[in-house]
């Protein structure tokens, strides 16, 4: 190993951990986030698969890897994203664009501050209860 | 006032309202999405994904109202008004099935088993709250449904459920006790 990569995998290795884990202050508002969560449950919940994916457990988690839940698209299993909060904003802003062929048939949340909010109330709803 | 009371004082305003709705015809022909039309579309492949979704959570809301409506909480009125709606989710899902299939997709099937939060739907109340939160989604995933069809017809046609998902929302709210149009714009 050089050391420039001694330096820098260690440095990219935590850049991707953080990337992935819930930040602890995303800026966003979570109560606000949960009443913009509401759009999401037609298909959504926290702890239930339904039409779409459960959510709870979702910061570092590999897209399409939720156990039991069989509707994924293979563009979504295969898009190679890692939920964080920096994935789900541009996934959020444009699920089609993002991941063409995604089973998300969804605009997106087009403000951006909905987005920090919603993004940090998964953040604070991430862990499952079973 | 109980849950009950409030539903039998707005027995009347729950027939009226039902007299509003839109038949899988009436839509179809809203929508032109024959055959002939649906083959004109510019993306039929991504028309058909955004139509399975939308067919994926009129089943979960059919399923959800068979559960609410065989729970045994329900009062005639209430009762009345699940049988109802969840009527019209059928008809929506058969539309969108038959537009899938004349688009050259594969319906989605309904699930065999629904996983339903009915430690939350332990009471009348509980069970409207919840099909209130699902129509309320409904609106929400039409909404951002209807921007996206490449085939101009279908939006036309995603608009009108998203009328009826609206209406489904403000009636349940409303026997709720609750304001059944609270905000100018839905999002």
């Amino acid at each position: 190993m050089t050391a420039l990569t001694s330096v820098l995998l260690p440095a990219l290795l935590a850049a991707a951990a953080a990337a992935a884990s819930p930040p602890s202050s995303l800026g966003g508002d979570a109560a606000r986030g949960a009443a913009i969560y509401e759009r999401c449950q037609a298909c959504h919940s926290l702890e239930r698969n339904r039409t779409g994916p459960r959510h709870c457990g979702l910061f570092g988690r590999p897209a399409g890897a939720v156990v039991g839940f069989r509707g994924y698209s293979a563009a979504l299993r295969n898009s190679g994203i890692v939920w964080g909060a920096a994935s789900l904003d541009r996934f959020l802003a444009d699920p089609l664009g993002t991941v063409p062929g995604t089973r998300m048939g969804y605009a997106g949340v087009k403000d951006p501050q909905e987005r920090t909010d919603l993004i940090a109330f998964l953040a604070a709803a991430s862990a499952c209860k079973d | 006032m109980t849950d009950t009371n409030l539903l039998l004082r707005r027995r009347s305003f729950f027939a009226t309202a039902g007299r509003t709705t839109l038949s899988a015809g009436a839509v179809l022909l809203l929508a032109g999405c024959g055959r002939r039309q649906a083959a004109m579309a510019a993306d039929p492949s991504a028309d058909v994904n955004i139509l399975n979704s939308a067919l994926g959570a009129e089943q979960e809301a059919i399923a959800a109202y068979q559960v609410g409506a065989e729970s045994g909480l329900l009062s005639k009125p209430a009762l009345d008004l699940a049988v109802q709606f969840q009527g019209h989710h059928k008809e929506h899902a058969a539309v969108l099935a038959k537009t899938v299939g004349d688009l050259g997709g594969q319906p989605v099937e309904p699930l065999a088993r629904y996983d339903f939060p009915t430690d939350q739907m332990k009471s009348e109340a509980g069970v409207l709250r919840f099909a209130a939160g699902l129509e309320k989604g409904a609106v929400s995933a039409y909404l951002g449904a209807v921007p996206l069809f490449a085939e101009r017809a279908l939006t036309k046609a995603a608009a009108s459920i998203l009328g009826d998902e609206a209406m489904h929302w403000a009636v349940l709210r409303q026997a709720l006790g609750e304001d059944p149009v609270p905000v100018a714009f839905v999002s």
